[in-house]
């Protein structure tokens, strides 16, 4: 699905990743932890497409195909979705209307007509009925005025209508509370199937006991300085941080 | 011969028809005389710093249509709000059209000025309000005052609700080669009466047209007003509007102003409070491409304590625009428990679009609540990734996010149907279709 080599990227001249190798395949869930200020939102934004970030070298491949000259929305529409940790407000758009051009907008580069409107509604009704998302929270302006855990849970409900092949959860853990953390969580497991993958962004390991990673890296400083399976996160549950910037510190 | 001789040689002319020892033309050969002395005003003078009018009185204009234009219903139809169900004020070339228009006497009036400023049974309001609430120094007010002959008269009586919106609406057909007009409107809303008002004016063919307009409203107490303008003109149109208000205790007068199209446009808005309680609304959204020019100089005068204004003027500048915005504020010491607010956002879209925005508070009450913000930035890239980030390519995520930010003033537009349509135009002004209604 992903495979990304040796990747370093920078921005305004610091260099954030220094040298990341990836390999994530379709119906696998890899998690991705690692302290602050690590990279973690950096190689999930570059993922994406977000062009504050430049690639100076490595590559990103989607399904084989290279990333490195598709603009965010066509990496949109290659199957890319980020779940943002800060959702961005836009008043005077709803919830419904937003979905609704998003999902037309990546019809129509697949040179789809618009979907029919009942259609529309249905899967909109199917999709809010999975997360907990009662009707009237779908007219109001998108993410205006959305407390920390409607924002996610409406990350999650446009992950669930553009279905995408390789889905990014940035933190999507941090101001959720418990009976949140559950919704979106299984709202993520029903998602999953064989044909798509997930990376989950965290810090912590609360979320991974909710999404079962089949993976687990450890970023630091820039690189992925150690991986393994679901372990490795009660593992540095555990241990905390320190332990792997003593690892790194020793060149591993 | 300079365009401002022609103005002043042309009065003769103008007053062939008019009594000439009725007050209401000595008010006007007084406000020629401020004309001749002042001039056009130029870049000299503070207020107007950032607008020039040299390059468009370099022209020559018509003053006088030269024959009646008839224009057809089905060319002008879709300048209208509705069809149906709105009282209509319609001029072409500055002249009446009784054909077009929908006026009425019937328990209010909504007429022409020309016939209130000739009939006596108008005669004591026109003593009262004509030419007593627009300033009198002002160079561009005194000369339309001096030309004042037509426009639309609205009086609403007390505690008479306007069951429908009224339309003033000025065509200029373009079959002058040139033209100036100096139309002169005058509402007065009387106690406890409401009404809205939609103003525009409108050409129909590319052509040198310059709209010197002054509209004087009275709100008198408990009173509302609710009054649109809608400056979406073609190119080669420009438009100078003085809007003057008084309004008396417990009064609330709103102005939106929409400014999408034309070449230059001035709006000088003018309110002041001569009783208590007194709530004004000012706000506007503007967005301009091409080399087009708008200027929003606004005045609230707290005169009297306990009196609200709110001002929220929202600017998306394309390509090679300028935008300016004067907001004044004015506390008089008497003037306590003042609550003025003020906020001018803008948006530059390219670098070489333009905004001098500039608040101006003078407060002489100790006891006052005002603020101002004022700010010129760029989209936020941030939000746009958020909407490409979804697969909303980059045309339609800016104009999401510019619809976004101008979406406070939008929503405060109480007729549905000009909602519909101001978002419809910004839509269109924005090169996109977005798949839903804005």
């Amino acid at each position: 699905m992903l495979t990304i080599e040796n990747l370093h990227a920078e921005v305004d001249g610091k260099a954030i990743l220094k040298g990341i190798d990836l390999d994530v395949k379709a119906g696998e869930i890899h998690a991705i932890m690692g302290p602050n200020g690590s990279g973690k939102s950096t190689l999930s934004s570059l993922i994406a497409g977000n062009e504050d970030y430049q690639v100076t070298q490595g590559e990103m491949l989607l399904k084989g195909k290279d990333l490195s000259d598709l603009d965010a929305e066509e990496r949109a529409h290659e199957g890319i979705f980020l779940s943002f940790q800060y959702p961005v407000e836009i008043p005077g758009v709803s919830v419904t209307n937003f979905i609704k051009t998003a999902i037309n907008a990546n019809r129509k580069a697949k040179g789809l007509e618009d979907m029919p409107a009942s259609e529309l509604l249905k899967k909109i009704r199917e999709k809010a009925k999975l997360l907990d998302i009662d009707s009237k929270f779908l007219s109001r302006s998108l993410n205006e005025g959305f407390s920390g855990g409607e924002k996610k849970r409406n990350e999650i409900f446009q992950m669930a209508m553009l279905e995408p092949s390789l889905s990014i959860l940035d933190e999507t853990d941090s101001g959720l509370d418990i009976d949140a953390l559950k919704i979106v969580a299984n709202g993520v497991n029903k998602l999953k199937n064989k044909t798509n993958a997930t990376i989950v962004i965290t810090h912590y390991q609360r979320l991974l006991d909710y999404i079962v990673p089949d993976f687990v890296h450890v970023l630091f400083d820039g690189k992925i300085v150690k991986s393994g399976t679901k372990e490795l996160a009660h593992e540095l549950e555990a241990k905390g941080y320190d332990w792997i910037k003593e690892l790194a510190s020793h060149g591993i | 011969m300079e365009f401002k001789e022609k103005l002043l040689s042309s009065h003769l002319a103008f007053e062939e028809d008019l009594d000439l020892n009725d007050s209401v033309h000595k008010t006007r050969a007084s406000a020629l005389k401020v004309f001749e002395d002042k001039g056009f005003p130029s870049k000299k003078e503070e207020a107007w710093k950032y607008t020039s009018l040299e390059a468009l009185i370099q022209k020559d204009y018509a003053l006088f249509p030269k024959s009646e234009s008839s224009i057809d219903v089905n060319d002008v139809k879709k300048y209208f709000l509705y069809d149906t169900d709105t009282y209509k004020v319609i001029f072409i070339d500055g002249v009446y059209s009784p054909f077009l228009s929908n006026t009425t006497h019937d328990g209010l009036d909504v007429c022409l000025m020309s016939a209130a400023l000739s009939k006596p049974k108008y005669r004591k309001l026109i003593d009262t309000y004509f030419n007593k609430i627009a300033p009198q120094g002002d160079s561009m007010t005194a000369l339309n005052t001096s030309y004042a002959k037509e426009g639309a008269y609205i009086y609403i009586p007390k505690s008479v609700v306007a069951e429908k919106p009224i339309e003033i609406i000025h065509f200029s057909s373009g079959n002058e080669n040139a033209l100036w007009l100096q139309p002169r409107n005058l509402i007065v809303v009387d106690e406890n009466a409401q009404v809205q008002i939609i103003e525009r004016h409108q050409s129909l063919k590319e052509h040198p047209v310059v709209t010197n307009c002054v509209t004087e409203i009275y709100v008198h107490q408990n009173a509302f007003l609710d009054y649109y303008k809608l400056q979406n003109d073609l190119p080669s149109a420009s438009l100078i509007d003085g809007t003057f208000i008084v309004q008396e205790k417990n009064s609330h007068a709103s102005v939106h102003t929409f400014s999408l199209g034309g070449k230059l446009i001035r709006n000088n808005l003018r309110y002041f409070h001569k009783g208590e309680h007194a709530m004004s609304t000012l706000k506007g959204v503007t967005i301009l491409h091409k080399k087009q020019h708008v200027d929003h100089a606004t005045l609230v005068h707290h005169a009297q304590p306990n009196c609200e204004s709110h001002q929220d003027y929202k600017g998306i500048f394309a390509e090679r625009s300028e935008g300016v915005f004067n907001g004044q504020i004015l506390v008089d010491k008497i003037a306590q428990k003042t609550n003025a607010f003020q906020q001018n956002n803008n948006i530059l879209l390219d670098d070489k679009a333009t905004v001098n925005t500039k608040p101006q508070l003078e407060i002489f009450a100790d006891d006052v609540k005002c603020s101002h913000g004022c700010t010129i930035g760029q989209l936020d890239e941030e939000a746009l990734f958020y909407l490409r980030s979804r697969g909303i390519p980059k045309k339609e995520a800016k104009a999401l996010l510019t619809y976004a930010f101008a979406n406070n003033v939008l929503e405060s537009v109480q007729l549905p149907s000009l909602k519909k349509r101001i978002n419809g135009q910004i839509a269109k002004k924005l090169g996109v279709n977005l798949g839903f209604e804005l």
